[in-house]
């Protein structure tokens, strides 16, 4: 295990990547997973930020100085995602968007309430991120809860009696979300069979299919990531169950038809209404496809986390986080290119809206 | 009784895998006293030769399946051999007769070298397969729960057992392994006598790079999607499968393997899947804790 320590420990002296800066600039950052296996989210990440900076910088900046982006790299580790944060504290960062793991949010955004950084999660759906978050807290997808609860009342209504399995990693994400299901399955009528954690990383899960098998589950919630929901799915496939998969937003990635091939198909999972086809977002869009990059999953929500920090600043005359967090809580809404958004008190968007989305022949789309 | 005869296939395969990585660590263990860490990079490097070269030949019409699977077995264990050779060279040995923590640091790094390496090179996203052996066995046909074994799985079982069989006549009974077991015993002695001990060492990683090859070949197939982090958690059991068999053995390292796949499986299949490596390495403590050379071990190991 000392060797993991090493590899974390080089790993963060190597984080920081800076695009370099002149004074007059303000920084601000986009920190995520860019390395490991969750890399094609901080591939998206990274996508949406250096976007929204070129339109901002191109529309004359924010207060009339340029922005310029540090990326940080978390790799979705918790301890990784503090030095991360101490460091892009150290180069005098003003607003993160970020991190993009809720395991990495939550801690991370301790360090930055202390350096008094403002954080704006594109993606972190834990309620615990808000719940507990000091004043520099904001997040602009859903919570876990709305999601959870969607998803558990679907369930329950869509097949009623059968034998369900609710497996989760041990995530803040994962399990956090996993709780929610069954809180709201069982309130609406229906037990699971079997609800299981599963250990994240692992490339084989024979045992535990084999286990779904014996049990006959019929339907399987997924609190987890793509990679291993994928893998287990198309383990499941394989030995020949053909129970229904129901993931969350973490398989919005087209990684996860790549490892699923075509056993997900029929795959359901939640996810707010697609915003690339938005009008908010037409302009934008376009512009990402002539660089031929396809705006999925979480590329748009890091484009309006940015956009609202900016539109917040210049309404309060300044890039002060205190400020500019106080203005995004007090004013609104924010036009920004996945619609209007207000925040309440705690930082979480006011209108969620989670619907359900199905995989099929590699591509998602809304029910 | 079908269901714990379908999780003694399942634990059986997995535990094959592990087995199948340990006798690199074995083998290299066994000559140089050193813990190739690097060795579960390499097994990566393995499955990522393995892929290229599958859709290499599907590009050129190869599509055969009994042919594909002979030639990539043969491109990839020529080429990781080649990075098994290149890393002996570059990062240990210079390093030979220097205190004992430099090869292993050294191994360290190159581990998190080659990771990174393939990450740049090969993208940090996963890296699909699509079946290539597919079909299998329905061993037994019960009422609610049919247990069956994939092909692939006895593919792995039996490519495990001959590879363990040839590589021990390899080490028992050949010039080669005479002058492996010289070496492992007494490096100067065996110069004086006439061995070349620098090439029996790089002899020995490049056999043990091969092995890693079919190791990350059979990983690709069966699990039929690979990305540049692989090598560490199948690095770790596959150490400490070395380890529990008793390392430098190499029926050891299979026996390791196999009872770690065995324990992690049926911890999973009773109790829960959580714990499965907590379950794993208890035996491990407790193993070494009366045995403290492994199962297979000899006594006279001092090394570290």
């Amino acid at each position: 295990m000392f060797r993991r320590t090493l590899v974390a420990a080089a790993a963060a002296g190597a984080l920081i990547a800076g695009t370099g800066a002149a004074e007059a600039q303000i920084r601000i950052a986009t920190a995520g997973p860019m390395t490991g296996q969750y890399a094609a989210f901080g591939a998206q990440m990274r996508a949406g930020a250096e976007q929204a900076i070129a339109d901002i910088n191109a529309a004359g900046g924010v207060l009339g100085q340029q922005l310029a982006l540090e990326i940080g790299d978390d790799a979705c580790d918790p301890r990784q995602a503090v030095s991360v944060a101490n460091n892009l504290a150290s180069r005098r960062v003003q607003f993160v968007a970020g991190h993009f793991c809720s395991g990495s949010s939550i801690p991370a955004s301790k360090v930055y309430a202390e350096e008094g950084i403002l954080q704006i999660s594109p993606a972190s759906t834990n309620p615990r991120f808000t719940d507990e978050g000091g004043w520099n807290t904001f997040r602009v997808c859903g919570r876990d809860d709305q999601q959870g609860l969607i998803a558990g009342n679907f369930i329950a209504r869509t097949f009623p009696g059968q034998r369900v399995a609710i497996l989760h990693d041990n995530s803040a994400y994962g399990k956090g979300l996993a709780d929610e299901v069954k809180k709201n399955m069982n309130a609406a009528g229906l037990q699971e069979t079997i609800y299981q954690a599963y250990v994240a990383g692992e490339r084989d899960y024979s045992a535990l299919v084999s286990r779904l098998q014996q049990a006959n589950i019929q339907v399987v919630y997924f609190g987890g990531y793509h990679t291993e929901s994928g893998l287990i799915v198309r383990q499941m496939r394989e030995r020949g169950l053909n129970a229904v998969a129901i993931g969350a937003d973490a398989l919005v990635t087209n990684e996860y038809w790549q490892i699923t091939g075509p056993a997900g198909e029929g795959t359901l999972m939640t996810f707010s209404s697609d915003p690339r086809r938005r009008p908010t977002a037409a302009e934008v869009v376009a512009k990402f496809r002539a660089k031929n990059v396809d705006p999925e999953g979480y590329v748009l929500y890091t484009y309006a986390a940015i956009q609202v920090w900016a539109e917040a600043a210049k309404k309060a005359g300044t890039t002060n986080p205190q400020r500019v967090a106080q203005e995004m809580k007090a004013s609104g809404p924010w036009q920004t290119v996945l619609g209007p958004i207000s925040f309440d008190a705690k930082g979480d968007v006011t209108v969620p809206d989670y619907v359900f989305y199905v995989w099929r022949n590699g591509a998602y789309s809304e029910m | 009784m079908d269901y714990a005869l379908q999780q003694l296939v399942n634990g059986l395969t997995l535990g094959m895998i592990y087995g199948l990585i340990a006798l690199g660590y074995t083998m290299v263990y066994g000559i140089i006293g050193m813990i190739n860490f690097a060795h579960g990079d390499v097994f990566m490097i393995g499955a990522f030769i393995s892929l290229i070269s599958f859709i290499l030949l599907g590009m050129g019409g190869i599509t055969a399946v009994p042919i594909a699977l002979v030639l990539v077995l043969a491109i990839a264990m020529c080429f990781t051999a080649l990075y098994g050779f290149a890393v002996e060279r570059v990062a240990y040995r210079p390093l030979r007769g220097s205190f004992r923590l430099a090869p292993l640091i050294s191994a360290i790094g190159m581990s998190i070298f080659l990771q990174n390496f393939v990450q740049v090179a090969q993208g940090a996203r996963v890296k699909p397969l699509e079946p290539v052996v597919t079909g299998g066995i329905v061993l037994m046909e019960g009422g609610t729960f049919t247990v069956t074994i994939s092909a692939m799985q006895i593919i792995i079982i039996l490519t495990t057992l001959v590879v363990l069989t040839i590589f021990t006549l390899i080490v028992a009974r050949t010039p080669l392994g005479r002058a492996m077991r010289a070496c492992e015993q007494d490096q100067r002695m065996a110069k004086l006598l006439g061995i070349d001990v620098d090439r029996t060492i790089s002899l020995t990683f490049v056999i043990g790079a091969a092995l890693a090859a079919v190791a990350g070949m059979m990983y690709l197939l069966y699990y039929g999607v690979i990305d540049f982090f692989i090598g560490f958690v199948a690095g770790v059991k596959a150490f400490t499968a070395a380890v529990l068999g008793g390392i430098g053995s190499l029926p050891g390292a299979v026996l390791g393997g196999l009872l770690i796949g065995l324990i992690e499986t049926f911890w999973s299949a009773y109790f829960s899947v959580q714990y499965k490596d907590v379950a794993a390495f208890s035996i491990l403590a407790l193993t070494l804790l009366f045995m403290p050379s492994g199962l297979l071990g000899r006594h006279d190991v001092e090394k570290v």
